[in-house]
């Protein structure tokens, strides 16, 4: 039986195929051994629309808004069902971390010796009856 | 085999021992000792502890001994807590704890400053190895010695430490101690941690460890002399009385044991709790999966200028091994005062491991034992003996921050979970330092308790509370504004309302952060500081999808007395910076902003300083959010409609904040749509993206990508290696601010025609 462990609220690796998976739609990301956001869509977010002025920008040089040419909010989604499932904070032009390097091997061998009545089931939870359907 | 530098013999052991104290008895000064302060795993087991162990290994007896020990030092805490002088006893910015002979810390207090608990060992190693057997000073029954001076261990030159041996039957079995964040220090500002520091020599008392009580009484020359350097004489004294008595209360606790039990019973449980916590830890990453995981977090300014600077951190975990690996950030700072010696980084990431990882772990130095940290040299994580480091918090705050974005990424998969999985909390202190002559004439520097109000990071599960705890105290207290303004001639006119749309979205939101206003009005001698970053990048990530906070500047408004106003014509004060800086209701008053590295200022009555708190991350994504969560938030003035509405993708009735359901689910199906839409693969959106170097707009410091080996220093074109120190100053920002203006003079055609 194929076993895959939850990573984060949306990732998971499937250890036979050693694949990252969309745990909301369970998409194929991209394989285990390598950065998961190579499959996932890139948005780059002017962090004013996130975090809004307080104060006027018309007026005022700091406003409560992040300065758009000091940082950038990349955010990253499912190609298939548009979950937004990781962002990172970035430096205007700093290569997009990679963030999880797992050592697949290793991760099969401490799953084989636990199974999987051991994984965590926490997540993604949706809200009792009116979230959207998984 | 051969010498290599010389051709010659190598010395013979004779030969070494004649050198080695050829060089100990010609030592001109004894700095900071590198073995001691790079260390922070476990001495070796000594003869003694040996000893101690195989005459009392019974598990039952250590874990009784240990309680009752624990039991003292929360009770030493108490004392500290309920009879310190400093504001910063007062609401917990205290710890106690007993350390073994050799200077480890065993058991540490519940409550307070963990983050001491990881530095203070290092002033005892250093007193064992180097005043023990001096003649001139030695260790003696009824010593008390005093430090404070961060390079020889602790996070900045505010916090001083009370240390105690113990002996028994003439034989030294233990160390007690007691630290507080005192505030006052004698530095260039007010208050113990001056931003405006260029170097060590700006950061007032630098007390190496010295012995300061003989015969359990304080000698009054050096108290005097201390005194003398300090701007709160009595806090000085009253604090280093409360700190002494607290050491021998537990001290009694001490006795009490070794009476019923023994000195071996004493040193096996000190001993094997420092072993157990270490295996166990060991035992815990071993359930994480093998994995690197990296982040990196941005202060952006040296709190006198706004700048970018890297704390770049990559989290291996393989086996039972876990590494901290922060090569690649910022270079030290020569002339700036936010460099922190390793020590004090460590200790914060002991924090991050006993109060938000394994909080059930006892406290002590053993959990952060096993864990390895690599940083560069003269980094600014690491930085060097002539760097300034009295706002160290922001480096250690932020590398923090790197490791429990980090770590929470390992726990997610992991089984046996001892917290629930959660996003960064706020990490800066987001407050006000004061200083002056107050309404009754004494001089005083210090702070407000607003710092600990940092809003917690969201969880796995719920949203981040608001205003929780600052992460150098999980529990700490904001104390009593009402009881401060006794003794300071200022008002906090606005306290603890939560600053509306200062958010952090997510499935799950972070905690919020409040508003502080503070205006003078019974002293003419009265200033204020902040010492902060985050207000043009946020200091944390959000985690899982969900987002950080925002950015949180200072405004003021000069030029008014509010006081005045709100005897005269009150219906213009304003109870929010938003109102107050969008309608400008004080005619004539001057309403500025400005970045959260407010060197000191003398303010004038009635006129008003504003900052909020910072939020927490927050988890998930946004369009998970609980839509009635959404509508609460606004209820309770935390975001308004129109933020909430845009962003979470709620429908619901302006008028009566009632939820259409369907229209909300349709809504956030459409935006997932548009996400796509908008979105581009990573493949194509790196290319257009990703740069070979920082960007020339950008006074950038650190490494650029996976090029952890080049350091940029300020531009693209200024860089060193991580190994190869240089030297990194900062031009003053008053000469950047007249160069830009004789710029514009030139431009203008004013002639240059000054004698040079
Ligand atoms: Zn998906």
């Amino acid at each position: 039986m194929t076993m895959k462990v939850p990573m984060t609220e949306y990732l998971r690796i499937d250890l036979e195929t050693e694949k990252w998976e969309c745990r909301v739609c369970d998409h194929v990301i991209a394989p285990a051994a390598g950065n998961y956001k190579e499959g996932l869509l890139v948005h780059n977010r002017d962090p004013r629309e996130i975090h809004p002025p307080v104060i006027d920008p018309a007026k005022y040089r700091y406003t409560f808004c992040p300065d758009p040419d000091w940082v950038r909010i990349l955010e990253f989604c499912c190609p298939k069902c548009g979950t937004q499932i990781e962002t990172e904070y970035a430096t205007p032009g700093h290569p997009p971390l990679w963030d999880m390097q797992v050592d697949v091997p290793a991760l099969k061998a401490q799953w084989a010796s636990r199974g999987p009545a051991m994984l965590p089931d926490a997540g993604p939870a949706v809200v009792p009856g009116r979230g959207h359907a998984h | 085999m051969k010498d290599m530098t010389t051709g010659g013999p190598a010395p013979s052991a004779e030969d070494m021992k004649l050198i080695k104290k050829f060089l100990e008895d010609t030592t001109l000064f004894l700095g900071p000792d590198p073995e001691i302060m790079q260390n922070h795993d476990l001495m070796q087991r000594s003869a003694d502890e040996e000893h101690a162990i195989a005459n009392v290994p019974d598990t039952h007896t250590i874990a009784k001994i240990r309680d009752r020990l624990q039991a003292g030092c929360d009770e030493g805490y108490e004392m500290v807590e309920q009879m310190g002088a400093a504001p910063g006893a007062k609401w917990g910015d205290v710890i106690t704890g007993i350390y073994s002979a050799s200077g480890d810390l065993a058991i540490a207090s519940a409550g307070g400053v963990l983050l001491f608990s990881s530095v203070v060992h290092h002033p005892i190693k250093f007193i064992v190895k180097n005043w023990m057997n001096e003649p001139t000073v030695g260790v003696r029954d009824g010593d008390g010695f005093i430090h404070n001076d961060s390079r020889y261990g602790n996070v900045h030159n505010t916090d001083q430490s009370m240390i105690l041996p113990i002996f028994h039957e003439g034989r030294l079995v233990c160390w007690v101690a007691s630290t507080v964040h005192e505030g006052e220090n004698g530095a260039i500002e007010p208050g113990g941690m001056p931003s405006m520091a260029e170097s060590p020599s700006d950061e007032g008392l630098k007390m190496s460890p010295f012995k300061v009580v003989e015969n359990y009484q304080i000698k009054r020359d050096l108290l005097t002399f201390l005194q003398n350097s300090v701007r709160e004489p009595k806090l000085q004294l009253e604090d280093m009385k409360v700190k002494l008595f607290a050491c021998l209360r537990i001290k009694q606790r001490i006795e009490e044991t070794l009476k019923t039990d023994g000195a071996d019973a004493l040193i096996s449980t000190l001993r094997l709790t420092m072993e157990d916590v270490r295996a166990e830890v060991k035992r815990r990453v071993s359930e994480w999966p093998d994995m690197s995981v990296r982040t990196y977090i941005i202060q952006d300014s040296t709190l006198r200028e706004n700048c970018v600077v890297k704390v770049n951190c990559t989290l291996t975990k393989k086996g039972d091994q876990l590494t901290f690996d922060f090569r690649g950030s910022s270079p030290e700072f020569t002339n700036r005062a936010t460099n922190t010696i390793l020590g004090g980084l460590k200790g914060m990431l002991s924090q991050l491991f006993l109060c938000y990882i394994w909080p059930d772990l006892p406290r002590g130095q053993a959990a952060m034992a096993p864990i390895e940290v690599i940083t560069d040299p003269h980094s600014i994580l690491n930085c060097s003996y002539d760097a300034p480091n009295s706002q160290s918090l922001m480096s250690i705050f932020t590398g923090f921050t790197a490791g429990q974005h980090a770590v929470a990424k390992f726990l997610y998969s992991c089984p046996e979970k001892f917290t629930k999985v959660h996003a960064p909390a706020f990490n800066m202190i987001n407050t006000f330092i004061w200083g002056g002559v107050s309404q009754h004439g004494e001089t005083l520097g210090n702070l407000c308790a607003d710092l600990n109000g940092m809003g917690a990071g969201a969880t796995s599960n719920r949203d981040g509370e608001h205003a929780l705890a600052p992460i150098f105290a999980t529990m700490a207290d904001i104390g009593e504004q009402e009881v401060n303004e006794e003794d300071v001639p200022f008002l906090q006119l606005v306290s603890k309302k939560m600053t509306r749309d200062a958010i952090a979205p997510g499935k799950y939101r972070g905690g919020q952060g409040y508003t502080m206003m503070v205006a003078t009005k019974d002293s003419e001698q009265w200033g204020f500081m902040t010492t902060a970053q985050g207000a043009k990048i946020p200091p944390i990530q959000g985690l899982f999808g969900g987002y950080a906070c925002g950015t949180y500047p200072l405004s003021k408004v000069q030029g008014v007395d509010v006081y005045d106003v709100m005897l005269n014509e009150p219906e213009k004060f304003r109870h929010s910076i938003e109102e107050i800086m969008n309608e400008q209701p004080f005619e004539g008053a001057r309403y500025t902003t400005h970045h959260m590295g407010m060197g000191f200022d003398i303010s004038k009555r009635g006129e008003l300083y504003m900052i909020s708190q910072g939020a927490g991350a927050g988890y998930g994504d946004l369009l998970e959010r609980d839509p009635v969560g959404v509508v609460k938030d606004i209820e309770e003035g935390l975001m308004s409609a129109e933020v909430a509405a845009r962003l979470y993708k709620v429908v619901f009735d302006p008028a009566t904040l009632a939820i259409d359901f369907d229209a909300t689910e349709q809504a956030r199906a459409d935006e997932r749509k548009a996400r796509i839409a908008r979105s581009v693969p990573y493949a194509e959106f790196v290319k257009g993206w990703n740069q070979p170097k920082p960007p020339a707009h950008l006074p950038y410091f650190g490494c650029w990508g996976d090029d952890i080996e080049t350091l940029y220093m300020g531009s693209p074109d200024k860089t060193r290696r991580g190994d190869e120190p240089k030297p990194n100053y900062m031009v003053h920002p008053k000469d950047v601010r007249i160069a830009e203006l004789e710029a514009r003079l030139a431009a203008a055609g004013v002639p240059g025609d000054e004698k040079q």
